[in-house]
Parts: structure tokens; sequence; C-alpha cells
């Protein structure tokens, strides 16, 4: 088992270097840097003052230099304006050191954000706490839903109840966030405010905030969290329950749950005490490798919906051309990804007593 | 302004769809005189799940083929009186509904709603099958040879998959990166993967016989290379060979035959994202299930024969994986729409102006336009979201067709 962590450990951390070069590359194509300097210097500069800024700043050095610097294992110079001879940081909003030190993703030092006009790492941890909030009230109302369809589903297999489940799951599964945060909107937002304003039997305050930009500042309540949570574990609830609703029908034909009803057990005993607890094997894989396919839901459950989280950032970083902040926010999500591969693999070898990794 | 009211509008948006019904009626009435002799496609309308699914996809297929008769207006008229206009309100000039409302540029939502699954089912199904191609090619090595190969193909599968979708976007779908190689360079391998793969399929089969060899060969080669000069003869790419000193092979893309039909570069960007997010998908599908055939007696009664290891790949291993692979083809078609109107909601790759459904989502869903003119987000995020289900209903009763002989 040690063995076997610290080998996923050897790939991982190569994942991660393949991956953070590949992004570095895209991150610091021509046209960027090209943005980059117009954007850094005057905006009437010329295209010489232009090249000097980049050759300045290090942005001409070779490709393994700049990386180095990134991560951390090669020095970052201070930066001298030839014209005064004094030291001029990259950016003006973030401080750099006056001696040549090794300061990169290694060191904790991510860089410095342009499109927020500072350090990277002040404005990261806020954005992932607040995601992180997020996630968790998904996580929360899609896998106890998502089980509780497919176990039902998957008990009686061809049943009524199985085929509406299935096609409702389905359905879910067709919905991705951009369509489900509309229509939702639309109509718990838009529409149940109208019904409350038009009609008197309406509750006066039942109808959901359509954006959550309030659960940042003044605390989440069901009123501004409702809507981006429900958004977001619709996409995820459809696939959870296929796979348990397979799972699930899969265990009930074995020889055992044959036995146990043979024995006279009711078929809720059965269902309870002999089958979910070897359905529920398989669905735990699914459900950790659901946090990479929230990220992309969490980007655009946030944009929709207002709320200042990773996502979020991760646009406004894109958008404005933020080189080090698309960095960071590719190499958090790389991270998040690999971590969630990880403890599946894991934890299915110790959920399953039949799986014995070496 | 006049407004037809809810019934005039459903009765409009039905009456348009004319060409749509009669298709349908039409595929209707061959299924039900045909249907002993149609196989797989005829037991589709066994259960009710297979014949809504079925519908669904030939109701946007045919609302795609017919689109310039079924859209009153075009995708970019604009009739300034009509600028967010409620659903039914009627255009005074043409005495012309905009049954579905307009939008914030006074265009009619229908129509573009209706041209919008027109590049929705160009760019999907394409980009869907060069996927394919590319995850059978590096799949069936893989899972057949196993070994030092299998290692560094699923690393890098694993490589791609790792990378969060939306980033992979904002990465390779911007448009300060038509100036740079890499999409060029992507593209231009992605698309020579079929010609390969056909290629080798056509000589493992018919290595005995040199004269049909030649023939498909040639063919093969011949067309593919066509289209291949063709999808890659768009300006900027041409500018960018002239750049480097490759002026000939430019004025030769630009040589009246390899110019017939062509994608702009936007769409070179789009294909080589999507292909690029979803070929991970199919690799791993596709190596799982060689690793699962591979077992069987045939197989080895091939290698007895003694048989070339790409011979048995591709005649004997794929055509016996086929069933999983087209119920996997129908799902992630609709995967690919999803990622398309990601990009569209994100506005990468698709002009401003395009009517894919992303994009009008995208628009549609701005705070104030989702408030009061919630038509413009709601009628496209419907019919993504009915053509994805469609897709996926038809994929679920594939499956228990299969899984029932």
């Amino acid at each position: 088992m040690f063995s076997f962590i610290l080998r996923r450990l050897g790939v991982m951390a190569l994942t991660m270097l393949c991956l953070s070069m590949v992004v570095f590359y895209f991150v610091n194509l021509e046209p960027n840097l090209k943005k980059l300097a117009t954007f850094q210097t005057e905006t009437r500069s010329s295209d010489a003052e232009k090249e000097s800024w980049l050759a300045r700043n290090g942005y001409r050095d070779g490709f393994f230099t700049q990386y180095g610097r990134w991560i951390g294992v090669v020095q970052k110079q201070p930066v001298i304006d030839p014209n005064t001879g004094q030291i001029a940081p990259r950016f003006r909003y973030c401080d750099e050191s006056p001696v040549p030190v090794y300061s990169g993703v290694l060191q904790g030092d991510f860089g410095c954000s342009t499109a927020y006009r500072t350090t990277v790492n002040s404005r990261m941890p806020q954005a992932l706490k607040a995601t992180g909030i997020l996630m968790f009230w998904v996580m929360i109302v899609m896998v106890p839903i998502a089980l509780l369809i497919g176990v039902l589903a998957g008990m009686r297999e061809g049943s009524k109840l199985d085929r509406s489940l299935s096609v409702a799951s389905i359905a879910s599964t067709a919905t991705p966030e951009y369509v489900s945060g509309v229509i939702f909107v639309v109509l718990f937002a838009s529409g149940f405010k109208y019904m409350a304003d038009t009609y008197s039997f309406w509750p006066a305050n039942f109808y959901f905030n359509g954006s959550a930009a309030t659960a940042i500042t003044q605390g989440i309540s069901f009123y501004n969290f409702t809507l981006p949570v429900l958004t977001m574990a619709v996409y995820g609830i459809g696939y959870i329950a296929r796979m348990t609703r397979a799972s699930m029908a899969e265990v009930m034909t074995a020889q055992y749950i044959r036995t146990a009803r043979l024995k006279g057990l009711s078929f809720r005993t059965v269902v309870i005490r002999h089958a979910l607890r070897n359905a529920l094997i398989a669905p735990f894989t699914v459900i950790m490798l659901q946090f990479p396919w929230l990220l992309t839901g969490v980007v655009i459950a946030e944009s929709i919906f207002n709320y200042k989280g990773f996502g979020y950032m991760l646009v406004a970083a894109a958008s404005n051309n933020d080189i080090d902040l698309v960095l960071s926010c590719g190499l958090v999500a790389v991270i998040l990804v690999l971590v969630t591969q990880l403890i599946s693999d894991i934890g299915y070898a110790f959920l399953n007593p039949r799986i014995r990794v070496s | 302004m006049e407004n037809l009211g809810f019934f005039g509008v459903v009765f409009g948006i039905v009456a348009r769809l004319w060409p749509v019904w009669i298709g349908l009626v039409l595929v209707y009435l061959l299924v039900w005189a045909y249907k002993p002799r149609l196989g797989l496609f005829g037991q589709l309308f066994n259960g009710w799940i297979g014949t809504v699914g079925v519908s669904i996809c030939l109701f946007w297929v045919f609302a795609a083929m017919f689109a310039d008769i079924i859209a009153p207006f075009g995708t970019r008229t604009q009739i300034a009186i009509m600028k967010n206009a409620v659903p039914g309100s009627v255009e005074a000039d043409s005495a012309m509904a905009f049954l579905l409302g307009g939008d914030h540029l006074a265009r009619d939502v229908f129509s573009r709603v209706m041209y919008g699954c027109r590049v929705v089912l160009l760019i999907a199904p394409a980009a869907t099958m060069i996927a394919f191609i590319v995850g059978i090619t590096l799949g069936l090595p893989a899972g057949y040879f196993g070994g030092k190969i299998d290692a560094a193909l699923s690393f890098l599968a694993n490589l791609v998959l790792a990378f969060p979708v939306i980033l992979l976007f904002y990465l390779l779908v911007t448009p300060g990166i038509m100036e740079t190689w890499p999409p060029y360079i992507m593209g231009g391998s992605l698309f020579l993967v079929p010609i390969i793969f056909f290629s080798v399929m056509f000589y493992t089969r018919f290595a005995s016989a040199p004269r049909k060899l030649a023939i498909y060969l040639t063919a093969t080669i011949a067309i593919g290379l066509w289209a291949w000069l063709n999808l890659m003869s768009s300006d900027l790419f041409i500018e960018k060979l002239n750049s480097v000193g490759l002026g000939w092979f430019g004025s030769m893309l630009q040589w009246s035959p390899f110019n017939m039909f062509g994608i702009e570069t936007n769409e070179l960007n789009i294909f080589v994202a999507v292909v690029f997010a979803s070929s991970p998908g199919v690799f791993r599908i596709v190596r799982g299930l060689v690793l699962d055939v591979k077992t069987r007696d045939y197989i080895a009664a091939a290698q007895t024969r003694g048989e070339s290891p790409w011979y048995i790949m591709l005649w004997e291993t794929l055509p016996n994986a086929r069933g999983p692979l087209i119920v996997d083809a129908c799902l992630r078609i609709g995967y690919t729409t999803i990622l398309l109107g990601t990009l569209g909601f994100f506005g990468l790759g698709m002009g401003p102006e395009s009517p894919d459904w992303g994009t009008m989502i995208k628009d549609g869903s701005q705070t104030a336009q989702l408030r009061l003119y919630y038509w413009q987000g709601v009628a496209p995020a419907i019919a993504l979201m009915s053509l994805v289900l469609g897709l996926n209903l038809l994929a679920d009763t594939l499956r228990e067709e299969s899984l029932r002989d």
C-alpha cells in the first residue's frame, strides 16, 4: 500500500510538472506578452519601448529560465530601470526583493495579479474559501439525493419506479449549469417574485435571489445560496444516480441477496442491511471524480450568480490576460484533480476488501 | 404593438415548423412499413423512451436542414423597433411575428434558435467523429500491446484528463492564439489522423491483393489530403506560412481546388479544443474494451494464423467492440454539444454575432436581460437541453437494445 501511494505521488508530481509547463507555455505566448507590455507601458509607447519593457522584466529569457523562476529553482533578479538606475518592480502594485532571491511557487510566492492589482497570495485564499463553501453545500445536496435516486431505481430493475427515475436522471445529465442556471433564475427568482408581488396567497418573501453576491458580504442564506447550489447539483445528480443504479442493480442479482431473500428476510431488510453496503462502493469513486467536473460547473455558476469565488477569479484572470493568476489558478485546479484521483483510488482499495493494491 | 397571445405563439411555431413535421411523418411511415428489415434502428421504436429520443434528434436534424424555410428572419436582421420585443409581437412591415420575441439587438430569437442548431449539428458530430478516430487509433495499440506503449499513452491521456476543461478552453480558444503556431500544428495533426487510420485499415486488409489495395489507398489518400488542404486553407494560416518563408505552401493552399470549403481559424480552434478535450475519454473506453476482447478465442485464432497486430486490432477487435462505442458516440455528441455551449457561454471562439445557442444563452443571462426579457436566455437553453436529452435517451435505448441480444 505504501509503495503504491509513493508511486502514485511520483506520477502526480510528473503530471503536475508537465501540465504546469504546458500552461506556462500557453500563457506566455507572444500575443499575450504584447498585450501585457501595452498595458504596462504607456498606451502610446513605441514597439521598441514595449520590447525593452519585456526584455527588462525577463520575458525574453529562455523558456526554462522563466519557468524555473516561476517554480522557484532559478533566482529572480531585481529589475533596474535603465533611465534612473533605481530598482523598478515589474508591476508597481507588488513589491519585489531588492536582492536576487529564489522566490517562486515552491517558496509560496505565486506572483502578481495584474487584474486585481495585488499579489496572488492575497486573493487566492479568500476565493478558494468562497468556492469551498459552495462546493460543500453542493455536495451536501447532491450526494444524498443522487444516492437515494440510484438505490431506489436499482433495487427493482425494470420497474415503473426505475423507468421514471432513470428518465429523470438522464434529463438531469442533459442540463448543463448554464441551462439550469438560466431556467432557475427565471422560475424561482423572477417568477416567484412576480407571484409574491401580484397574488396575496403567495407567501410574501417566498422567492430567491438571482445573484449570490451578497453571500460573501452578508453570509449565506436560503435566499441567496439556494439557486447556485441547485444549479450545480442538478448536472451532477444524474451521473452519480446512474452509476449507483448500475451498481445496485448488479448487487441485487448476486447470490447472497437471493440467499438472504430465501432465508425469509423482508425486501426492506435485504436492501438496507445486505445490498446497500456493497452497492455504495462504486459510487464512491464516481463522487470523488466529480470534483474536477464540479470545477467547470463552479466557473459557470459563479459567473451567472456573480459569486466571487475561484471560478469567478479564473474568468477574470483569463479574460484580462493576467498571466500569474491564470498560472496559479491552473496549478490549484490541477492539484485538486490529482488529489481527488488519488483519494478515490486509495479509498476504493480500502472500501473494497477484494482489491488489494500491491 | 400587436401581439398574437399565448396560443397564437404556439400555433405560429407549430405552423412555421411544417417541414419538420413532414419529415418526421415520412420517417415514421417508413419505419412502420419496413420495421422488420431495419434491424437496430427499427428496434429503437419499440419503447416510448426510444421513440421520444429518436424523434427529438430527428426534429433537430430536420430543423437544421430546413432552417432557411422555417426561420422567418435572418440571423442578423435587426429591426430596431423590435428590441427586446415580447414573444408574439408582430413586426409591422412584413406582418410576421417575432414568435419567441426579440433580443437585445432587435433580432428574432426564434430564427436564431433555428439557425443555431445548424451550427451545433455541423460541429458536434464532426468533432466527435475525429475524437473517436483519434481515441481509437491510440487506444487500440495501448490495449493490445500493453506494457510501455500503454503506460506512455495512458499517461498522456491522464495528463489531458487532469486538465480542467475550462482552463483548456481559455488557453486554446482565445483570439490571440490565432496568430501563433499551436492551433495550426494541433489542428493539422488531428486532421491527419483519419487519413493514417483509414490507410492502415485498408493496407492491413488488402495487403495480399495489390490491385484492390492500390485503388483503396489512392482514393483514401487523395480524398483525405484534398479535404485536409481544404480545411487548413484559412487566411491567417497562409499569412503565417508566408511569414516563415513557406510561401509556396501558402499559395498552394490558395489554389482553387483546395479552397472549395474551409473553416475559419476560430472554428479550427473550437474544433481542436473540443477534439482535444474528448479524445482521452474515447481512448480510455477503447483501451478497456480491447483489454476485454483481447482474451477471446477468435483473437487467439487470428494470432495463430499469423495475422499482423494491426490487422487483428482493426479488423478483429474493433468490430467486436462496436456496441459500447456506438452508445458512447451518442452520449459524446451530446457532451460535445454541452462543451460548444460552454464555449459560447464564455464568449470563446464563436463570433459575437454567431447564432449558436451558447452565445445566445450568454447574452440572455445578463442580470437585466434575465429579469426583464427572460425569453432571450430561456429559448436557446431549452433548445440545447432538448437536443442533449434526445441524444442521451437514444444512447440509453441503444444500450438496452444491445444488451438484449
